[in-house]
């Protein structure tokens, strides 16, 4: 135990004292986050939109006033000239153009029928899809809002000329997403390239010429990145509540224990990919295109898995970065439980076990 | 009583089968400084590597302090010390980390066995919080042997420690180990240097996988066999061609300030060769008769 | 013996710092066409960052030095061109073959195709590797090795080759079949710039300069420094002077 926790002791002197390594292990995941959360969000808060209302009715008034109440977007009302409205877009000031028709209000109660034109700033494709999204929501929300104090529904159709961008669905998928791809870094990774470090170094023959068991060697090389890919995992959560305001719906703990499942997946993957390879190089272009690359392509986080060829779909199940996507987005979206999770979970313990097994059968206790 | 038996150990690598180790048999008494000396490439690391539980031999048995280098690896590996030919420590760590860093794996504290390395640790201990990465070539070495000996062990295995290193550090290693085998460590050492040879209690000459010659220096040299002649000229270069086209000559090399002029034993006189000299042109001529060192027979062995 | 105006390598007071350490100290030496020129020195003396300017790789701090008549501040390419460089690290592509490497280096130099082909067939022949020709260079023994190397260091004839520790670890026999190609090349008119640790191969060289904590303490033939030193061999001399350096790499 004395000689585990010299070793343990070391390997955080390694981590600490290698600027780089730091840097990767905690810059990334807070870059990372920042990165895909702003990105994606930061835009869209306070966006401000122009509203043209030839209506001017009662209608079109309560719902300005809803557009404008909603922490995304800030209103400007605008004369009525197309001129005006097309150099205000050209200048890059508002994000789109709301426009009401004449007869608005009356359209709504005697044809039961009214349209609202969007128009959005494209050039930035992604704002564009979202406060479109966003508006489309809150025009929805009204109508449903209105309906239940009239006996006749009716229908507010806004017209939007843009395609659906189904990247919008969950726009906040990228936390799981991220989540997957840090710990996917971290654990294969970090790992796979400190470990073989000591054979390049020709540490690894001193050690093995050692009475300290050569499996130990490895789990206590791979036991620091367990806790430190927990402290990611914490990083990344606090950041995701706290700075992009999405909190865990579901269990916490069960989303820590997932994570460290998860972990041990790929610290099983990362201690394989050591054992097979012998320079430093190779063991992180092997972590980058066998491990990133599937990831970011398989989980699900980046490209809708269902729209992909049948083929790609099959290989997607063997990215175990995908079954994790999946639970971590069902515990902290949607609230769901280990009841619903049990599936992908038995599927991530199942790989888990597997490769390590096949790491620890493969591990040499010698130099051949 | 013998603190390692080989005996007829074999290595081969790769799908060629290419020969590193060929059927190589000696044996190290306890408390023996034992030198393996040969070129890079001769199997000396093959050697060591096998020995200390590292390889596994395709041919021939070993055993360290009694234990199978096979069956009992767990044994050895607690028992020995190895000092790979590279530098292999944590360079980012500090000397003091990383001496204890080796005492825990090895199961032992520092203060335990301090009266093992104090001598080589004083020297290097005005520096103890100084990443091993930032030592000089000297220091690094007495740190890994400092590491190698933490644990006490009963026999210790030096793989090419003074490949280059200067003279001078390395004589101050070998003064090292003179003081270690004071001890009663076995100790195996490898090295490419003829000239650190006759450090050693008893050597094995080797090339290409086969020991050409297990000995004691002494005897070695003394068992030379032929008639070595040591001969200077203004012109030294084309003194060892006109050696070169001597009838009688078996061999000719330069060695140091003279060139080595080998004749069957007893077939040549230093006042004779002179004469054959001065006759070929060469002035400043001087021959002497010389005793043959480690790398004189090991040429010899080679020839 | 050797004339006075064919210095091929002039340095006066030659420093190269590194923020407040002085790697080189003021050194001052020449070099004469042809000289084999042993360049010694404990771990850490300062010959690895001497030899850089020389070969036109490092600037230096202060001083002056030219190369094969090129300056070392300004004309590094004409030094490039002038000189073959060796060690022991690197040398040759070790997934290349013998006949490949050859005909790389020779392209790398710019000879001419004819050129390339009529000295690759040269060497085969000197070196004894006609039939070793099309394995890759991995396979060699480390002596095939470093004698090739050294070959196709000086395929281009430069006026100078440097060779940093060019035999360790080769055995004997290799070892002067080597100093043979060094004083074969000197003969030719090559000036040899070579460092090494085997004190009995100082003995070969015609001078011998001994780096101290980057200044050079001692230049003179072998013969003269044991005699100024009083004692038998190389190896006494080195000792006496490197014991007293504070300094290590």
């Amino acid at each position: 135990m004395k000689q585990f926790l010299a070793f343990v002791t070391k390997e955080f002197y390694h981590v600490l004292r290698d600027q780089r390594t730091l840097l990767i292990l905690f810059g990334m995941p807070v870059a990372q986050i920042l990165i895909f959360g702003f990105a994606l969000t930061n835009e869209v808060k306070d966006s401000e939109i122009l509203v043209v209302d030839y209506a001017k009715d009662n209608a079109s008034q309560e719902l300005l006033t809803k557009i404008g109440s909603s922490r995304y977007f800030k209103i400007r009302q605008a004369a009525l000239n197309h001129k005006e409205i097309l150099s205000t877009f050209r200048q890059g000031k508002i994000k789109a153009v709301v426009v009401f028709p004449v007869n608005f209000n009356e359209d709504l109660l005697h044809h039961n029928k009214a349209q609202i034109q969007v128009i959005a700033d494209a050039t930035d494709v992604n704002t564009a899809n979202m406060i479109t999204n966003y508006l489309s929501s809150i025009i929805m929300d009204y109508q449903n809002q209105v309906n239940k104090t009239l006996k006749m529904p009716y229908r507010i159709t806004p017209e939007v000329r843009m395609l659906y961008n189904p990247q919008l669905k969950g726009a906040h998928g990228f936390v799981p997403g991220v989540m997957a791809l840090v710990l996917m870094l971290v654990s294969v990774m970090m790992t796979a390239i400190s470990i073989v470090r000591e054979k390049e170094t020709g540490t690894m023959e001193i050690l093995l010429v050692s009475p300290f068991k050569p499996v130990l060697v490895i789990f206590a090389k791979a036991f620091p990145y367990l806790a430190l890919s927990l402290v990611n995992v914490v990083a990344i959560l606090l950041l995701s509540v706290f700075v992009l305001d999405l909190p865990v719906k579901g269990s916490v703990p069960l989303l820590f224990a997932e994570s460290t499942l998860f972990i041990i997946t790929c610290l099983a993957l990362g201690i394989f990919i050591s054992i097979k390879t012998e320079t430093q190089q190779i063991a992180m272009l092997i972590s980058l295109m066998g491990m990133l690359l599937p990831t970011m392509m398989f989980s699900g986080f980046l490209f809708p898995i269902e729209n992909m060829p049948v083929p790609l779909q099959i290989i997607s199940n063997i990215v175990p970065s995908k079954w994790f996507y999946i639970i971590v987005k069902s515990i902290m979206i949607k609230g769901l439980g280990i009841s619903m999770l049990w599936k992908e979970t038995l599927i991530l313990l199942g790989m888990t076990v597997f490769l390590l097994m096949v790491s620890l059968k493969s591990f040499k206790i010698r130099l051949q | 009583m013998e603190a390692v038996v080989v005996k007829n150990l074999t290595k081969t690598y790769g799908k060629e089968q290419t020969v590193a180790v060929d059927d190589v048999s000696f044996s190290v008494n306890q408390g023996e400084l034992f030198g393996l000396i040969g070129p890079d490439g001769a199997g000396k690391t093959s050697i060591f590597r096998m020995l200390t539980t590292l390889l596994l031999p395709d041919g021939g048995s070993a055993s360290v302090d009694g234990h199978d280098i096979v069956k009992d690896f767990r044994a050895i590996r607690s028992s020995v010390g190895y000092m790979p030919g590279k530098f292999s420590l944590y360079q980012d760590l500090t000397i003091e980390e990383n001496l204890h860093f080796f005492a825990t794996v090895f199961g032992t504290t520092i203060e335990e066995n301090y009266h093992l390395i104090k001598d080589i640790y004083v020297q290097i201990e005005p520096f103890k919080s100084r990443r091993a990465g930032k030592l000089s070539g000297g220091m690094k070495q007495k740190l890994a042997l400092c590491c190698a000996l933490i644990h006490q062990p009963t026999t210790l295995f030096l793989d090419e420690p003074t490949t280059g290193v200067d003279p001078v550090s390395r004589k101050e290693f070998w003064e090292m180990l003179k003081r270690l085998k004071e001890q009663n460590i076995t100790i195996l050492v490898s090295t490419p240097y003829m000239d650190e040879a006759s450090l050693c209690d008893r050597i094995a000459l080797i090339q290409g996988g086969k020991i050409l010659s297990i000995d004691k220096p002494d005897n070695i040299v003394n068992g030379y066999p032929d008639t070595l002649l040591a001969v200077k000229a203004d012109q030294m270069y084309r003194l060892l061609k006109v050696l070169e086209k001597h009838p009688d000559m078996l061999n000719s090399y330069a060695f140091g300030e003279y060139a080595h002029a080998v004749f069957a034993n007893g077939q040549m006189q230093p006042e004779a060769l002179e004469s054959y000299l001065h006759a070929h042109g060469l002035s400043g001529v001087e021959v002497l008769a010389a005793r043959a060192t480690i790398e004189d027979s090991f040429i010899k062995l080679l020839h | 013996m050797m004339m006075q105006d064919d210095k091929v390598i002039v340095c006066e007071k030659l420093t190269k710092r590194f923020g407040d350490f002085i790697a080189t100290n003021e050194i001052s030496f020449e070099v004469h066409k042809g000289e084999i020129f042993g360049f010694l020195g404990a771990n850490g003396a300062g010959k690895t960052t001497a030899m850089r300017m020389l070969c036109g790789l490092s600037s230096p701090s202060s001083g002056k030095a030219t190369i094969a008549g090129y300056d070392v501040y300004t004309q590094t390419e004409q030094i490039k061109k002038n000189i073959g460089y060796m060690s022991q690290k690197f040398s040759l592509y070790e997934n290349l073959t013998v006949r490949e490497n050859i005909e790389f280096f020779g392209g790398i130099y710019g000879l001419s195709d004819q050129k390339i082909k009529s000295k690759t067939e040269e060497l085969l022949q000197v070196l004894g590797l006609k039939s070793e020709a099309n394995k890759l260079v991995a396979s060699l023994p480390l002596g095939w090795k470093q004698k090739l190397s050294f070959s196709v260091a000086v395929l281009h004839e430069p006026k100078i080759v440097f060779l940093d520790e060019p035999t360790g670890g080769v055995d004997p026999v290799t070892r002067r079949q080597f100093w043979d190609l060094i004083y074969e090349a000197s003969d030719r008119g090559i000036t040899v710039f070579v460092t090494t640790h085997y004190m009995d191969e100082a003995e070969y060289c015609n001078r011998i300069s001994i780096m101290v904590d980057g200044k050079m303490e001692v230049l003179d033939t072998p013969a003269n420094l044991k005699n100024r030193f009083h004692v038998r061999s190389m190896d006494e001399v080195f000792y006496q002077l490197a014991r007293g350096a504070k300094r290590g790499d």
